[in-house]
């Protein structure tokens, strides 16, 4: 499988579409497009509730007319929403930013010196640095807090972007390790001749080349860690949350307010809506690394 | 191998921070988890307790006490925890004594608190093999699908697979609300009815979704085990009979394994005790919300990894098969399939180890407390930072490793095997 996935893309080949159907292949095809127009519209069933229950107000939301579009447009769950979470918000950026840029990086450095300058170990190293991305987190957590706690990181936006950057890293260099297993050797050692030492290559020969690589893994990173409970719920205290977990407190109380909460939903998932949306090529080329392939 | 040059040494040097993080942060981790789990680290004996929150004074000091086993005398006891405080597990003064498999053993045999991680358990595994059929063969059928040149394929794309770009709090958040039991899809049939025939009356349907009760099957734990066992052993056979004339040593090592594995299952299945052999275990129909929210999500996953897949399927081949007289459906049984297999498997481990570990999903969904969607994440969450019983939080976390170690490490080990460059 590893050739079928690495090289493959999305794209349909270019294959001549058949000239004059018969009227069967023609009743073919319209059942094809019906089935994957309801497939659609179950799949956006979910998003059109969130809509719709979040343009309502409290008052408006009838438990028995919770499908019918609402009557007014209106915006005052999304101030709401937007006013409790606006903190949070933040803090998810200031997490955010500096856990991809940094695990993003670093994963560069790893991926270049494991495809280009193999040592002796390697072939035990990369594996064991990779099974620490499919550990089921909870078997570090209580390490993991307590480390944090004695070293005064507990609660705090600083810890929980170290998690972030220590956990990325296995991916983070597996992304990079593939990519730039494909720059020729020959480039490498044409450099070496020139004069170019470790850094000297990587800035003049890989990096340049790497702005692909980094877009997929800063996508996916920011993705991901912007998407993260566990860590974020056991390591932050209250002012620290990143709006996951506020996500979770929003609207709650003794009634459940559904407009302020589905808002809510619709802006957290916004920012990785809104990448996924226009750089979706690079998020699936992360989301097919991360299954290994190799 | 060549002579260690300055830049090669530059590399090691460059690699190596990342190297010791990682060894700390996850074996290091582990290491230590697994030490707690053997501890009773906030889970102490009843006795131990008993005997260090009382004064001194107010016990008999000659006597001979017995805790976790070991018998000596309470003056002895009272010497070696000094000071020591069972009901603040966090504070330096916690005492943590070596307690051997004790909490194992509690999760497996005891009525509380091992009966709730044993339904944790039954409706994890049955979870996942839903979770699996059910995101595979949605994932491939849509793949299919979108495999005929169909107009506006990236359209489709887009939205099959945006639920990924999603957070499980927010799929969580979302789906709480779509399975709300007097509202949300439960109205939705009577909606549509009410559309076309203003005389129906619109009102929920009678199910509660991740509050439903119904049990669709039930056996009891004793019954669980030595299916389990029965299984291994036929996987063993399997195995055994594919390698048998390769002569592989691992292979051997792995039967061996899997033997004891299968044979301790069914023998302990005669050795539990009795109270826990008619515990009622099942399938909860609960699980089903959990499974349509999770497959909402995951599905555009398989189908992405299945795309790319039909996509390096050479278009020659599928000619050749028409033209050998294959019809289209003969082409996908006999020449497209088998070559997906290898996806198959591999995204059948990607997703199986992310529903092994699943936390986030069922506890925004369902709640910290709804047993009958509990899955050990969850249990592991709240045994350890709600009612701080780290001991027994420990071992369910490494209950939940073995589980997907047992399914990672042989992927990872053929997955990088098989490269050349390594």
């Amino acid at each position: 499988m590893s050739s079928i996935t690495t090289s493959a893309t999305l794209s349909t080949p270019a294959t001549s579409r058949y000239i004059g159907r018969s009227l069967g292949q023609r009743s073919r095809r319209l059942i094809l497009y019906l089935v994957l127009f309801a497939l659609m519209m179950l799949f956006l069933l979910p998003v059109y509730l969130v809509v719709i229950t979040s343009l309502k107000t409290l008052p408006e939301l009838d438990l028995l007319n919770v499908w019918r579009w609402p009557q007014a447009l209106n915006l005052s769950s999304f101030s709401d929403a937007l006013g409790q979470l606006a903190p949070f918000l933040l803090n998810s950026l200031i997490l955010t930013v500096p856990a991809t840029v940094i695990s993003a990086m670093l994963g560069s450095i790893n991926g270049y010196v494991l495809s280009k300058w193999h040592f002796r170990g390697a072939n035990i190293i990369f594996p064991l640095m990779l099974f620490g991305m499919f550990i089921p987190y909870q078997s570090i957590l209580i390490p993991l807090f307590q480390t944090l706690n004695s070293l005064g990181l507990f609660g705090g936006l600083g810890g929980l972007t170290l998690t972030h950057i220590v956990y990325g890293l296995p991916i983070t260099t597996l992304i990079f390790r593939n990519y730039y297993a494909e720059v020729p050797t020959e480039m490498i050692e044409a450099g070496q001749i020139d004069g170019a030492d470790f850094f000297g290559i990587y800035r003049q020969i890989l990096f340049p080349l790497s702005i692909p690589g980094f877009v997929v893994v800063i996508i996916w990173q920011f993705t991901q860690i912007w998407n993260e409970y566990l860590f974020a719920v056991t390591l932050t205290k209250n002012e620290w949350w990143p709006i996951t977990v506020e996500l979770t407190q929003l609207g709650t109380g003794q009634y459940v307010n559904y407009p302020v909460q589905m808002a809510g939903a619709f802006l957290t998932a916004l920012p990785t809506l809104i990448v996924y949306i226009f750089l979706g090529r690079y998020f699936i080329r992360g989301l097919l690394a991360g299954s290994i392939k190799g | 191998m060549r002579p260690m040059s300055r830049d090669r040494l530059t590399a090691i040097l460059m690699i190596t921070p990342s190297i010791i993080l990682l060894a700390i942060f996850v074996y290091g981790f582990i290491g230590k988890t697994i030490y707690s789990s053997l501890t009773d680290w906030g889970n102490p004996d009843p006795q131990k307790k008993a005997i260090l929150e009382v004064p001194p004074d107010q016990q008999p000091p000659d006597t001979t006490i017995t805790v976790n086993g070991v018998t000596q005398s309470l003056a002895d006891y009272r010497a070696s925890h000094n000071n020591c405080d069972t009901t603040a597990p966090l504070s330096d003064k916690a005492c943590v004594d070596f307690v051997g498999l004790k909490n194992y053993t509690e999760l497996f045999t005891s009525a509380f608190p091992g009966i709730r991680f044993r339904d944790d358990l039954v409706n994890e595994i049955f979870f996942t093999i839903i979770f699996l059929v059910a995101c595979l063969g949605l994932g491939l059928g849509m793949a299919m699908l979108l495999d005929q040149h169909i107009r506006g394929e990236g359209f489709f794309r887009t939205v099959f697979l945006f639920p990924m770009a999603l957070a499980f709090v927010v799929t969580g958040v979302v789906w709480a609300w779509l399975f709300r039991p007097e509202s949300g899809l439960n109205l939705l049939p009577s909606t549509i009815a009410h559309i076309f025939d203003p005389n129906v009356q619109i009102q929920p349907v009678n199910f509660g979704w991740y509050t439903d009760r119904t049990k669709l099957f039930s056996f009891t734990w004793q019954q669980l085990l030595i299916v389990v066992g029965i299984l291994i052993l036929l996987f063993m056979i399997y195995v055994a009979t594919t390698y048998w004339f390769k002569n592989r040593r691992l292979v051997v090592y792995i039967i061996a394994g899997l033997g004891l594995a299968g044979g301790l299952f069914i023998t302990g299945s005669f050795t539990i005790p009795a109270g826990i052999a008619r515990e009622s275990h099942g399938l909860n129909a609960a699980l089903l919300a959990i499974v349509l929210a999770a497959v909402w999500q995951m599905s555009g996953y398989t189908m992405a990894i299945y795309l790319a897949g039909l996509r390096g399927i050479p278009e020659e081949l599928r000619e050749a098969a028409r033209v050998d007289g294959c019809t289209e459906l003969q082409v996908y049984q006999h020449v497209i399939l088998p070559l997906l297999q290898p996806i198959t498997l591999s995204a059948a481990i990607i997703l199986g180890h992310i529903s092994l570990k699943i936390f986030d999903l069922v506890y925004v969904m369902a709640g910290d407390n709804n047993l009958l969607v509990d899955v050990p994440g969850v249990n592991m969450y709240i045994t350890t930072f709600r009612a701080n019983n780290f001991a027994l939080g420990s071992a369910m976390a490494i209950i939940m490793l073995i589980l997907v170690a047992v399914i990672i490490v042989p992927y990872l080990a053929t997955a990088l095997r098989k490269e050349p460059s390594l």
